[in-house]
Order: C-alpha cells, then structure tokens, then sequence
C-alpha cells in the first residue's frame, strides 16, 4: 500500500478551505500551517499563466526527513505516510533543514509537526481532511498500489509533475498539469 | 518573468518567510567541538610520534581545554533542541544514517576521553593535586600504561569530530549550500587551525610555538585551497547550487565571508605568523585571536547562509 494523493491545478481555485479543514481538524496551534496554498504567475501582462497548488507534507518514499532523524522519530507509517513520534523527537529540527518542501515545522509544544495525510481519517474509512472539504474536489486520495483507486485512475488519465523531482527525494503528492 | 507565492498566509515561526531554526546555538557548538577535536587530534599524535616532551603544551596543557569546550558545546546543543525533556531519546538507538546520531555517539566517545586525558595530566598544571582515593590514582597508572592506546582512539574520534561538524551540514541536500562534501574537510581544517592557535598562545616554549605557527601556516593554505575548490565545485554544478554560491559572491554574506573569515581569518594571521617564523616580533596574541575569529565566524556565516540557500521558488 502506497498513499499518495492527486492535485489537480486546473480545477484548485486557491479558496485556502483545505488549509483551514487541516487547522481545525488536526487541531493545529494558532499561527501554524500543516497545509498551504501556492500561486505561480508566469509570464508578462496580458501574457499572463497563473498555477495553484495546495501543498503540504510530500511523503516521500525517500525522505531526507526520516534519514536525518537521529532518534527515529520521524519514521514511514501505513502505506508509506511520514509521521513524527511526538515523545521519541527531541526537537532538534534536522528534519526541518533536512526537508526541501518546508513542510515541517516546531509545534509550540516543542516536537516537530507536519502533515499526517489525517491517517487518523483514513483508517476510518474516510478521506484526509482537505480532500473532504474541498469544494471544487480538485484533490484526489488513494493507494497507488491499487489499480482501481481514485488518484490511480486520475494519473493515468491525466499529466502530472511532482515539486522539485532533482531533490531524489520522490514525493507522493502529485500535481495534474 | 515568474513569481511565486504562498497566498494562504503560511507563517510557521522559524520557517516563514527564511528558514532559521538554527541560531547562535549550532555554530557555537560546531566551533568548540572543531576546537576541541584540534587539541585532541594534536596531543594524540605528538603522542604517538613520541614528541611529548618536545611539545609539552600540546601534549598536556592545551588538551585540559578540550572538555571545558566539549561541555560548552553540548550545553549550547542541549539549550538548541525544542523538546528538551527528550534529549535522551538520542541514546537509545544508533542510527547510521543520520549525522546528528553520529555525532551524539562520537561526543560520547570524545567527551570521558578528553577528561581522562586530563586527568591524567593535571599534575603537570597543579603539581600538588592529589586525588585523595588510591582507586583513581591506580586508575591513572592504569592509563598512564594505556596511553599509546588512548592515543590512537583520540586520534581517530577527534577525526570523526571535526569532520563530522562539517558533514552535520553537508548531509542535507534540501539546503544547497550545505550540500557540498568539502565541509567536512573544511571544518576539520578549520577545527586543526584553531587547536595549533591556542597552542601557540599557551606555550612558553619557542620550538614548539615555531612548530605550531608552521603547521598553523599549513593548515591555513589548505583550508583556502579547500574554500576556492568549494566555490569551482558550486559553480560548476546546479542552478541552485549557483544561486548558494552566489550569496558569498556578490550577494548579502560576501562582505563579512571574505573580509572577517578569509582576510581576516585566514590572510592576515598567515602573513603574521609567516613574520614571527622569519624573526619578526609580533605579540602572539593577535594572529591567534585572529584565527580563532575566522574560525566562529566561518561557523556561523555558513550556519545562517545555508539556511537561506534552498531549492524552492
């Protein structure tokens, strides 16, 4: 099993409810983001392209993020997911310089913090937060491993890229182009 | 032209809008710790070439500096980490892939041995210090009929110290600047130059002080070697890894690099140790305290620009 989850630029119209579902599902402290909304501009007037991603915690199968970790708190849980344990992380933020996407951060509370792709969710039969929310259901969340699966058929169909692939790092959120 | 954006207000303290998680707490560590393995990697070898009565200062009073800056250090390392109550977390596993697990190991290692070894030496500073229990005098013969031993572990941890507090760095390649191989050499160097300083500043002897500013003056040319080697291999690789180079060459960290870590740091204290080696009489505190400034502040300037090199936007 490999979760992964689909993005689809064209339909993501930047309303930031994904990032609001995360903070209110995940209980995420006040002034901190597990999830955000990206705005590319290309071009020049009235030439103009605009893209928009909602990013978050990439979960790659290569993790800096876990390599670094010197406790092994940051560690590969169900179906590929990167998750911090909270009593084995001494804060020493390694995972945080060691992460090219910038997705984790210090809880206040002192552990490092980051996107769970709401497993809690997802063992329950439901999809993470900001996929549930979303209302232009621009977001798609499944096993790439399973051939039926919503975000397996949507990349097959569809083109995609992943953020930065040159970091080796071969992340599991993908973008549709 | 292309610009991009975070629009829905991210901002995670320490991380928005320039990753800073690491602060004065970091460098100041990987400075004492390069200055510790120095004086370590030093009184270890001149005690295995059997030069320890040649070279007293740097067999057995200079190294008494190593664990005052070895706790120095982990204090400023302990103060750095978030979840403080956890630091013990590190002890209970080893994991080989991770820097920060070597180094805790190493410091492990380092640490009892440095404060053995001066232990073992304290009468040369203190020659009425009596240990008052005869266990730890019999362990100091002990140690004593040990020390060629002692020796080479200290040669070899005080290695992997100094090298390690470059490759703390250059294990991350989600900060461009960092992602260079040469740090680790470099801070080795850098680690050995601020060792060979502080011995020169504490002997009272002229031989071994000659000795030492001729391998202080050694060490300098490789570490400049090593720095313009750093910068061929940055510009000659990736985009990102050019923008990195770039901060010290024309961007915000190119004044205080070269003026205060190579001219200052290196240049200067070369040229005024290569004076004092041809006759010249120069107060040797200056070179030394020079060298030891270039030695922080190659430290810290790398600690806070690799944190602004990155891969993103």
């Amino acid at each position: 099993m490999r979760y992964a989850m689909a993005i689809d630029t064209k339909k993501c119209v930047g309303c930031s409810d994904c990032v609001v579902a995360c903070q209110t599902e995940n209980d995420v402290p006040i002034g901190y983001c597990r999830d955000w909304v990206v705005e590319v501009m290309d071009g020049t007037y009235p030439q103009l392209e605009m893209e928009l991603r909602s990013e978050r915690c990439n979960h790659c199968e290569n993790s800096p993020c876990v390599r670094c970790c010197p406790t092994g708190a940051s560690h590969y849980s169900e179906g590929g997911a990167v998750l911090v344990t909270k009593n084995e992380c001494i804060g020493c933020s390694a995972c945080i310089t060691s992460c090219p996407y910038d997705a984790r951060f210090v809880h206040p509370e002192g552990y490092v913090d980051k996107c769970t792709f709401c497993l809690h969710r997802v063992k329950n039969g439901m999809q993470p937060a900001c996929v549930a929310v979303c209302p232009t259901k621009c977001m798609y969340f499944g096993d790439l491993d399973d051939p039926r699966s919503e975000v397996s058929q949507v990349l097959k169909k569809r083109k995609y890229k992943t953020l930065i692939p040159e970091a080796g790092t071969k992340p599991h959120l993908y973008f549709l182009i | 032209m292309r610009e991009e954006i975070i629009v829905s207000g991210r901002n995670n303290p320490l991380i928005d809008p320039q990753l800073h998680v690491w602060h004065w707490e970091i460098p100041t560590y990987l400075f004492l710790g390069g200055l510790a393995a120095g004086l370590m990697f030093f009184a270890a070898l001149y005690t295995i070439r059997n030069k320890e009565n040649e070279y007293k200062t740097a067999v057995r009073i200079a190294p008494m500096l190593a664990p005052i800056a070895l706790v120095l250090g982990l204090i400023a390392l302990f103060l750095d980490l978030h979840h403080k109550l956890y630091f013990w977390r590190l002890y209970t596993t080893i994991r080989l892939e991770s820097p920060m697990s070597w180094g805790a190991w190493t410091l492990m290692v380092v640490t009892p041995i440095s404060i053995i070894w001066t232990a073992m030496h304290i009468k040369d500073l203190f020659p009425k210090w009596n240990w008052k229990f005869d266990v730890i005098e019999e362990l100091m013969e002990f140690f004593h009929k040990q020390k060629r031993t002692l020796a080479w572990i200290m040669l070899i941890s005080s290695a992997i110290l100094g090298i390690y507090t470059g490759i703390l760095f250059s294990a991350f390649n989600a900060r461009p600047l960092w992602n260079t191989s040469i740090l680790g050499p470099l801070f080795l160097a850098s680690g050995l130059s601020a060792g060979a300083a502080v011995v020169i500043w504490m002997s009272k002897n002229h031989s071994e002080r000659k000795r030492f500013a001729q391998l202080d003056l050694m060490i300098i040319g490789i570490e400049l070697f090593l720095i313009i080697h750093m910068f061929m291999g940055f510009l000659a690789s990736t985009q990102v890894q050019i923008d990195a180079a770039n901060l010290f060459l024309g961007g915000e960290y190119t004044a205080p690099f070269w003026i205060f870590v190579v001219f200052l740091g290196m240049i200067v204290p070369a040229i005024l140790e290569g004076m004092e080696l041809k006759g010249f009489k120069i107060p040797v505190a200056i070179p030394v305290v020079l060298v030891l400034f270039g030695s922080v502040m190659l430290r810290f300037l790398i600690a806070n620009a690799g944190q602004a090199s990155r891969w993103l936007y």
